[in-house]
């Protein structure tokens, strides 16, 4: 095996697993906390991307546009919050996922006239768009360190805030008892609204970072979201610590898988059925994990302690 | 023989029309709407099966679409396999095919159901939608099977007495096969099993109480539920005689739970009406404009804040269940 190679896909690994946890995190914030299951968390992923590059052309410039493009993600999340959320925060899960169904229906529709229904690439800035000479044979994009960088400094950021101040506290409590905090005084419903605009904001800032190396485009997030729901569920549902562990392992798995299987296959049978029994195994490889997680654990890795 | 309620006399009424409307159309020369109703009956099938686990049952599974896109490919394989590597015709016999796709259906829904109905749920909802995911990426990855692009099927299923390839005999067939269903859902659901699974989605505690195997009970009903989504899907490929994975997209299986809540969870009718109005809705809106998503996702999410009871309930008067 090639170590260069292997240390590139671990790379890649690590940028999937972050901007998975990205996605994860605001799913598992919303359904932790507003106990509220959100499949059109994906268009807000796939939102942001387009807002994003449309920005990106306007401004001249793509951190600008990611700086801009992540408070209007968010407003479109308070507005999704305000008008199918809330209303739906006293129903079943059914309606839950169907209402949200229905969103991404609109939302998907909405963004095909805006945008048109070809993708939109993403400029980056020159000294974005080079590569790294780690060696002399080993050479890095820059902009995947940047999303890394990006992605572990969300995380960091979440992590301060939910631990250490006083909103990450009453995220906290609200997720362990929301009718004890609201008899507190506390103001539940703007702390429902901001939690979701959170999570949309997170959403948004996955889909911004990964617009410049696959573009924009139509139905982005719903790929991403069925994984990102893996991440969860291997994680533990309302987790943080969870959603991070998992969403670094899936990221990692999938793309190794996805790029050695084949030569770990050859080990024990002929090339040609590795070839062509590899790519099959490795679609179905993160699933096959998942059910081996909840097979021992029904509940996830780190299960929420409470509720 | 019982009196018929107020629901009975409808369902008698909508199967009935169904099964005269189509073949008239037909008849008078507008094929066009026999291909309607056929895919339409197909798909309610599906959701007739679906309506087992997630109305009686009210487990929430949002993979359905993967036992009918099982079900097609059980049927586009062999045929495959039949046209390019000479394999006998017994591959193209639907008396092979169409129990090869119950069985096949009926052993992806045991091994998924084993692990999915461990868990409760939003993790139902979700691991059940990531299997399906799982299948689709799995076709995707087979390139000989024709990958993203789809396999197309040369040959319907020979059946005795049937030829599928008169549109009017596939219709046929389908109805009866809707008739069916509905028959062996009801029955299922009358019976001290169906009890037992209803039991089971009022108050899961007391029903293990009793001293029932809850989880045993499940896995039968996702089983058979399974299978008949899997007959459907069978008849489907031979329907359009062209498969993709794209039938066994999350959206498709999100489609046939609309269909199901639409209608109205739990009633026997409930399924038919939200496939005849999905079907209606769809070409009415898509004639009108190509995005059509948009007022249909308008209306879904409508449907879901005003509507309770679903379509059964609104034209009976009561909301719920059967009477």
């Amino acid at each position: 095996m090639d170590l260069s190679l292997l240390f590139i896909q671990t790379l890649n690994g690590l940028q999937l697993g972050l901007l998975l946890f990205l996605v994860a995190s605001g799913l598992t914030l919303v359904f932790g906390i507003l106990d509220f299951v959100n499949l059109a968390h994906a268009s807000l992923y796939m939102l942001g991307a387009f807002i994003c590059a449309s920005l990106t052309f306007v401004l001249g410039n793509f951190l600008w546009a990611v700086v801009v493009s992540l408070p209007i993600t968010g407003v479109i999340g308070l507005l999704v919050e305000r008008f199918v959320a809330r209303p739906l925060y006293s129903r079943d899960h059914l309606d839950h996922v169907l209402g949200t169904f229905g969103l991404i229906l609109v939302l998907d529709t909405l963004a095909h006239l805006i945008w048109g229904p070809a993708g939109i690439a993403v400029p980056l800035p020159p000294w974005l768009d080079g590569q790294i000479q780690l060696s002399e044979t080993l050479v890095i994009p820059t902009f995947r360190v940047l999303i890394i960088a990006a992605g572990l400094a969300a995380a960091g950021g979440l992590f301060w805030l939910v631990n250490y101040t006083r909103l990450g506290m009453l995220i906290r409590a609200g997720a362990s008892n929301r009718t004890m905090v609201s008899a507190l005084g506390v103001d539940i419903q703007t702390l429902f609204a901001l939690v979701f605009a959170l999570g949309a904001m997170l959403a948004g800032l996955a889909g911004m970072l990964i617009a410049p190396i696959t573009e924009a485009s139509i139905g982005m997030g719903n790929n991403i979201i069925i994984t990102a729901f893996v991440v969860i569920i291997v994680g533990g549902i309302g987790s943080m610590k969870g959603a991070f562990i998992a969403a670094l392992l899936i990221g990692l798995i999938d793309t190794l898988g996805r790029s050695f299987l084949d030569d770990l296959f050859k080990l024990f049978m002929s090339s040609e059925a590795a070839e062509t029994s590899a790519p099959a195994v490795s679609a179905m490889l993160i699933y096959i994990i998942m059910a081996l997680v909840l097979a021992f654990r029904p509940s996830g890795l780190f299960p929420p302690r409470t509720r | 023989m019982q009196k018929l309620t107020r629901r009975g006399w409808l369902t008698v009424i909508v199967m009935a029309l169904l099964a005269v409307l189509p073949p008239v159309f037909y008849l008078t020369g507008n094929a066009f709407y026999l291909d309607l109703a056929t895919r339409l009956t197909i798909l309610a099938i599906a959701a007739v099966s679906l309506n087992l686990i997630l109305g009686y049952g009210g487990l929430i599974s949002f993979g359905h679409a993967a036992f009918v896109g099982l079900g097609a490919y059980a049927v586009g394989i062999p045929a495959y396999h039949w046209l390019y590597y000479s394999w006998g015709d017994w591959a193209v016999n639907g008396l092979v095919q169409f129990p090869l796709a119950i069985i096949v259906s009926a052993v992806f829904a045991l091994l998924t159901g084993i692990v999915c109905l461990r868990t409760r749920g939003v993790y139902f909802i979700m691991i059940t939608m990531a299997f399906a995911q799982m299948v689709y990426y799995l076709i995707v990855s087979i390139e000989e099977y024709g990958g993203d692009d789809g396999l197309v099927i040369d040959t319907r299923s020979e059946l005795p007495l049937i030829n599928l390839d008169d549109p009017l005999q596939l219709f046929g067939l389908s109805y009866v096969s809707l008739l069916v269903a509905m028959l062996l859902v009801r029955m299922i659901v009358n019976s001290r099993f169906g009890m037992v699974l209803q039991g089971a989605k009022g108050n899961e505690e007391r029903m293990i109480s009793l001293g029932f195997n809850v989880y045993a009970y499940r896995l039968t009903a996702y089983v058979i539920s399974g299978a008949m989504a899997g007959y459907a899907g069978a008849l489907l490929g031979n329907f359009t005689t062209f498969i993709s994975p794209e039938m066994m997209d999350w959206s498709r299986s999100g489609e046939l739970m609309f269909m199901v809540i639409l209608g109205g969870v739990a009633t026997t009718l409930g399924p038919v009406l939200g496939a005849v109005s999905f079907i209606v809705i769809e070409e009415i809106l898509s004639t009108i404009t190509i995005y059509w998503h948009l007022p249909f996702g308008l209306m879904l999410i409508g449907v879901v804040l005003f509507v309770r009871g679903g379509l059964a309930g609104l034209l009976t008067g009561r909301g719920g269940k059967d009477d």
